[in-house]
């Protein structure tokens, strides 16, 4: 069996999935990325290996991906994340038209026509609906990532956060909790104030179903709950969210082993 | 003897400077800004008049500024941190066209009309890009002092590149330069450089003339004013005691009020 591997090595995570000729996924790998980027490609990869229990030699093509891709030693090609998260997002969600990507440390919105990005757009310039600004209020409430979202859900009057600087944002919740506000009101107003800084920037691709949440983020059902409620409209999420990056790296490996062998 | 006080509240700290009639300084004082902001005032005003020797009946007038300014029930006059700054600057260098005022978290760029009037004025309170508590959290990441961040960064070779706006992710940033093996030296150089640019940005949409004035705390820090310096290619005004301008221009414009009252 030959065997193709995407690994999206972003700011905050490192991604790998290994698929099949059929395009089943066999293997996926999560890691921090850490200081070190030549290393975090190599470990996400090794222990995407391991995970499937195959040799490296069987995986014929492996694709770089994320922000870190050019440092990826043993890719055989590099594709920009915005590409690859198109490629994934279509596999998994056929009808997708717009991806919605919430990274480590930025944030994205793609428009997708006939499985082709047609226009995206980008926030790397601020923190402010990323996954660094969830981890940096989960901490000044002290608490952890993955139980924030689940928290906000129980919001019944939402703050209204006066800036959505990442480094504001913890004395203004210092001062929520001294205010004696709920935990799970401070929460939504957070998520509120970022799902609606990430649907202005997806407006600036155009807002048009079907949606498909991609990223870290993805995994924060308080995030996916904000967003669909503010869109007024159900987004595509799956466990592979996080990782369709990876898989869409794993799919541009797959086609360009084939043409090779084709060519 | 009437003496009359000028108090900026900022958010990192709080600073008075006590005038006399004739517009002499009978003394300052600044200390950390910690609530409740009331009690907060009283000991930072007997700080000034105890460094004056005067005592607490004799001050007839209170101006307040900064972001605290309405906190302080015992106020006679509060004035906007940019009107504060403007005169400040203006007593300490007469011929200052443009006031640089770096916050802990805010940064303005105020020009200034002949004769002493703000003609305008642009800042930045949304987010922490530009502001001076980059260089705090920095100096914590490097593990040394602000007090001696200005001269390790006066001694730096080089300097490293800051790309992010945000400070957020300029901190990322900084964690990979060190990783890197850069001086801390360098990095504090970097980090200076990365504030004057976000300072000149700011310069430029009001219009940059000279003189310039830099006031705030960070006018402290000897490599901040050179990075400012090379930065807009002309030399920048600061005085021994930068932090306290704010303050100085409220009790100016307190001594106004309080001689027209009297008069």
């Amino acid at each position: 069996m030959r065997y193709f591997s995407g690994v999206d090595v972003g700011s905050t995570q490192t991604k790998c999935v290994i698929i099949d000729e059929r395009r089943e996924i066999v293997a996926r790998a999560l890691i921090d990325t850490g200081a070190n980027i030549i290393r975090a490609g190599d470990r996400g990869f090794a222990a995407a290996l391991d995970a499937a229990t195959i040799s490296r030699e069987s995986v014929v093509c492996v694709a770089g991906t994320g922000y870190g891709r050019f440092k990826v030693s043993f890719g055989d090609l590099q594709i920009t994340e915005i590409t690859c998260h198109a490629k994934g997002a279509c596999l998994l969600f056929p009808g997708t038209t717009t991806v919605i990507d919430m990274g480590g440390q930025d944030a994205k919105a793609i428009s997708v026509h006939n499985g082709e990005v047609a226009d995206f757009v980008m926030n790397d310039k601020c923190a402010a609906g990323t996954g660094r600004f969830l981890s940096t209020a989960a901490e000044a409430l002290d608490l952890q990532l993955d139980e924030i979202g689940e928290i906000s859900l129980r919001a019944r009057n939402p703050v209204r956060l006066s800036t959505v600087c990442t480094v504001f944002v913890e004395s203004d919740i210092m001062s929520y909790v001294a205010q004696g506000k709920k935990i799970e009101d401070i929460l939504g107003g957070i998520h509120s104030a970022i799902a609606a800084r990430t649907i202005a920037l997806a407006r600036r691709v155009g807002l048009k179903p079907e949606y498909t949440f991609t990223g870290g983020v993805s995994r924060n059902v308080g995030m996916v709950n904000m967003l669909e409620e503010k869109l007024g409209h159900h987004l595509n999420v799956c466990a592979d969210s996080h990782y369709m990056g990876a898989i869409g790296a794993a799919l541009f490996a797959r086609e360009h082993a084939q043409a090779a062998l084709a060519g | 003897m009437d003496i009359i006080a000028g108090v900026d509240l900022g958010t990192r700290s709080t600073k008075v400077v006590l005038l006399d009639r004739s517009g002499e300084v009978l003394g300052t004082s600044v200390m950390r800004t910690r609530p409740p902001l009331p009690e907060l005032v009283d000991r930072a005003i007997d700080a000034a008049l105890k460094s004056g020797g005067a005592s607490l009946a004799n001050v007839r007038y209170i101006a307040t500024t900064g972001f605290g300014r309405s906190s302080y029930p015992e106020r006679d006059l509060q004035l906007t941190d940019v009107t504060a700054a403007a005169y400040g600057a203006v007593r300490l260098f007469p011929q200052t066209r443009c006031v640089v005022d770096i916050g802990a978290q805010s940064s303005r760029a105020i020009a200034i009309e002949p004769g002493g009037r703000v003609r305008e004025f642009k800042s930045n309170d949304k987010c922490a890009a530009g502001a001076g508590g980059f260089v705090e959290r920095a100096a914590r990441y490097l593990e040394t002092t602000l007090e001696e961040v200005g001269n390790l960064s006066l001694a730096a070779d080089g300097a490293v590149t800051i790309s992010s706006v945000c400070a957020v992710l300029a901190e990322s940033e900084i964690i990979n330069h060190v990783s890197q093996g850069e001086s801390t030296e360098n990095i504090l150089r970097g980090v200076h450089n990365s504030l004057a640019e976000r300072a000149v940005l700011l310069l430029k949409r009001v219009g940059i003339e000279s003189e310039v004035t830099l006031v705030g705390g960070m006018g402290r820090q000897a490599g901040m004013v050179l990075a400012l310096e090379e930065a807009l290619g002309v030399p920048v005004n600061v005085a021994p005691e930068p932090e306290i301008a704010s303050a100085l221009g409220a009790a100016l414009l307190g001594k106004r009020r309080f001689e027209k009252a009297v008069a």
